[in-house]
């Protein structure tokens, strides 16, 4: 039975629950449900819940389970001298769930009956043909082993998946009967039903949690691998990165750390007075419809795909610095400091704009939770609306508005697509803004594209880089977030 | 209208600080302030009394154009300050605002220090020479407020950190600093006990020798105490308005009658 199917049971099964719950808890107080202990809804939704909870928990385990035992299972009856040159262990396995794909398929299809399937040889027939006729390709011939393997492989999860069926029908059930006998008037269905829903919450919350730890583990793995690999010495301390494929590369995140900094930096000097501004204007000087036409706007702004803002570096922002500042007599100002429109400049412009609407649309939220009746009191004494903002409203909000630069921060530090479009690919430490440079993130994707052997430490590397990274703008977040806080416990 | 005019007759006109002519107000589509005259005078305290939500603070905020910062606010007609329309484009209102102070209803001490509250006004019109006449500015406020006592060893203590009614009077302190002509006080006693009460109004009293003070107040003993002046105001009506002795002993109209007797409020 398909698990759609089963899923449907599930749900039915639930339904029917919840009613007859409810339809029980009222009997048992002959209509009365003054003297029930909840109200009857509630003895509907613990029977649902008990119905419908363990055996989906059980669905969605035995999902996950099953296919790992039974690959386990079956890469074992594949030898070894089977793995062509190459090629390795999964992809012959992944050949393997083809053609039990393949072979279900066709079954399913009336193409083939199960006898038939259940007699198939591979040298007799041509099942790689037979089964391209049902539009499944596979990349070479069926050899024995692996048709052997596959049926093998049907047969383990026909019974498996009928096993699952039997013992997720049966525990829905069960969980339907008890209930169903506990529904009583003094039955407290609604404490159930409560610590039910907290349950429901927590695991939401905790898989949240889970999968954070889950990235930082992982990265955390490959992370010491390449410290097993190469210095850590060189990778914190040198001053060079220069990897190189065929080895002993120098690999140090200084330089990289360096750019991305410098960029982040010349970002902030133009997002945070530029989106600070806006956000100003918007909240203490325009009037409604003003701010009601440019605020979506804004919002709109914040959701472009960063990719066009790296074009945007490419195409218009890059050229025009060059226009400015090099080309020497052809260019504006006849100077020749600049040759590529790649540059730390370009990148820093082109990401600062990207954050403004971030900037200002957090600050003007801050801005706007500071209490009119501080206004009013500061333009009650004869102040001016400017006077009012730089002496009251501002200082109040802002360890929020710094809050808000510091998530900006974080957003510049780990910001990818603007850096490989806009600052170049040359790691090197240089205060000049005109030149390229280079950041973690940019780095992380060269070594990851491409030729790829997790062997190695300049692949590895990549890992190590974007712990580092994690680390930074975790910190900020916090430090970010801990501000935040602690202005609102001002108010409140 | 008829007994109003009997009243107006006893005003003289060159002793009127402020005036007010037809002002009606609306919030959006609803009226709060139907075609209200009063005469507020020099060196006088009037007090406004009247049922919450009548308009009493929609009205005092009229008087120096703060009702500016609510969008859905229309003040119509036209209000005069020594002969001038504040409503008039050419008056700046916050120069307006310089010279018409106000206790707000709800006390609003800016998240700065207790000194930095009552210095702001002073700071932002430039009335010290120098440190030492702020701080001289500072502490006669902080007398008049009748809150010194309470502060003077924690000047650099934040404002918010202060009790209700230290708040209220710290707000009274900060507004009487800049020394305002015309002083709108919003209830400025309602968290207050009766010891600071009786010196705030002290303090209106002393106010009076040289400005004249607006107060909004809920205590029918306070308004016969404090105020010479009296206007009682019903639905967004001004009912009655004169001498505040008569309007105690002997009003003219059956609403003000029955709200000082207890009967409706
Ligand atoms: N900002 C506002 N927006 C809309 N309506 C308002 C606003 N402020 C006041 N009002 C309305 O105007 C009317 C008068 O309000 P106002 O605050 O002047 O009353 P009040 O006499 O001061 O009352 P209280 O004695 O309770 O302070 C009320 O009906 C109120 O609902
Ligand atoms: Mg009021």
């Amino acid at each position: 039975m398909p698990v759609s199917w089963l899923i449907l049971i599930l749900a039915a099964l639930t339904l029917g629950g919840y009613i007859a719950g409810r339809a029980r808890a009222r009997a048992s107080v002959q209509g009365d449900v003054r003297r029930l202990h909840s109200l009857p809804s509630y003895y509907g939704y613990n029977v649902a819940l008990f119905a419908l909870v363990p055996a989906l928990a059980v669905l969605a385990l035995w999902l996950l389970a099953q296919p790992m035992l039974i690959d386990a299972r079956v890469s074992g009856m594949i030898p070894d001298t089977l793995i062509p040159e190459g090629s390795n262990q999964s992809l012959v396995m992944s050949d393997v769930r083809r053609v039990a794909d393949g072979l279900e398929l066709a079954v399913s299809s009336g193409a083939m009956s199960a006898d038939e399937v259940a007699a198939l040889d591979a040298d007799a027939t041509d099942i790689r043909a037979r089964l391209g006729e049902m539009g499944v390709a596979l990349g070479s011939d069926v050899r024995p082993e692996v048709l052997e393997a596959a049926q093998a492989y049907r047969a383990m999860s026909s019974t498996g998946t009928l096993w699952m069926t039997g013992v997720v029908l049966v525990l829905a059930l069960a969980g339907l009967a008890w209930s169903y006998s506990r529904t009583h008037s003094e039955f407290r269905a609604r404490n159930v039903v409560e610590r039910g829903v907290l349950t429901l919450l927590i695991l939401a919350a905790s898989i949240a949690i889970l999968t954070t730890v889950g990235i930082v583990l992982s990265m955390l793995f490959e992370t010491i691998n390449f410290f097993s690999l190469h210095d850590w010495k060189d990778f914190f301390l040198g001053a060079t990165w220069a990897p190189n494929f065929r080895g002993d590369s120098e690999l140090s995140i200084l330089p990289l750390l360096w750019g991305t900094l410098y960029i982040s930096l010349i970002a902030l000097i133009v997002a945070v007075p530029i989106g600070l501004f806006a956000a100003i204007y918007l909240s203490e000087y325009a009037s409604k419809p003003v701010r009601a036409f440019a605020k979506p706007l804004l919002e709109i702004l914040a959701g472009i795909p960063t990719i066009v803002y790296g074009l945007f570096a490419l195409l218009t922002v890059g050229p025009l610095l060059v226009d400015i500042f090099g080309r020497g007599e052809e260019g504006l100002l006849g100077l020749n400091w600049m040759s590529g429109a790649t540059s730390v400049l370009t990148a820093g412009v082109v990401m600062g704009i990207m954050l403004i609407p971030f900037v200002s649309s957090l600050s003007d939220d801050i801005i706007n939770s500071v209490p009119q009746s501080m206004r009013d009191g500061s333009l009650g004494l004869g102040a001016t609306k400017s006077e009012t903002v730089r002496q009251v409203v501002m200082p109040a909000a802002l360890p929020g508005i710094v809050g808000a630069i510091l998530l900006a921060a974080s957003r510049a530090i780990g910001e990818t697509m603007i850096v490989v479009m806009g600052a170049g690919a040359i790691a090197k430490f240089s205060l000049n803004p005109l030149e390229s440079m280079t950041t973690i993130t940019t780095r992380i994707v060269s070594q990851l594209t491409g030729d790829t052997d997790f062997a190695s430490p300049e692949t590895l590397v990549a890992f190590a880089l974007g712990l580092t990274l994690f680390v930074l703008t975790l910190g900020l977040n916090i430090l970010a977030l801990y501000i935040v806080r602690k202005y609102r416990e001002q108010y409140e | 209208m008829n007994q109003m005019t009997s009243v107006e007759k006893t005003v003289s006109t060159e002793a009127n600080k402020i005036t007010a002519e037809g002002v009606q107000v609306y919030y959006g589509d609803t009226h709060a302030i139907k075609d209200v005259n009063v005469q507020i005078e020099d060196k006088t305290v009037t007090a406004f009394i009247g049922p919450s939500g009548c308009g009493k603070s929609t009205f005092l905020r009229c008087l120096n154009r703060m009702n500016d910062t609510i969008d859905i606010c229309r003040v119509e007609g036209q209000i005069l300050l020594d002969g001038e329309n504040i409503y008039d484009r050419k008056v700046d209102p916050v120069q307006l605002r310089a010279k018409v102070g106000m206790v707000f209803q709800k006390p609003n001490p800016f998240p700065k220090s207790i000194y930095d509250n009552v210095a702001y006004g002073p700071r932002i019109h430039g009335l010290a020479r120098n440190k030492a006449e702020l701080d001289e500015i500072v502490e006669k406020a902080l007398r008049r407020g009748a809150i010194w006592n309470e502060v003077k060893d924690r000047l650099h203590a934040p404002g918010t950190g202060l009790s209700g009614g230290q708040q209220q009077r710290l707000c009274i302190a900060r507004a009487v600093a800049t020394e305002p002509e015309v002083l709108l006080m919003d209830e400025p006693c309602s968290a207050l006990d009766p010891i600071a009460t009786a010196q705030v109004e002290e303090l209106i009293d002393e106010l009076r020798q040289n400005y004249s003070v607006v107060i909004v107040t809920h205590s029918m003993q306070q308004a016969a105490r404090v105020s010479q002046k009296t206007a009682f105001f019903h639905l967004g009506n001004l009912v009655e308005f004169g001498e505040t002795g008569q309007i105690f002993t002997n009003p003219t109209d059956p609403r003000t009658e029955s709200y000082i007797t207890g009967r409706i409020g």
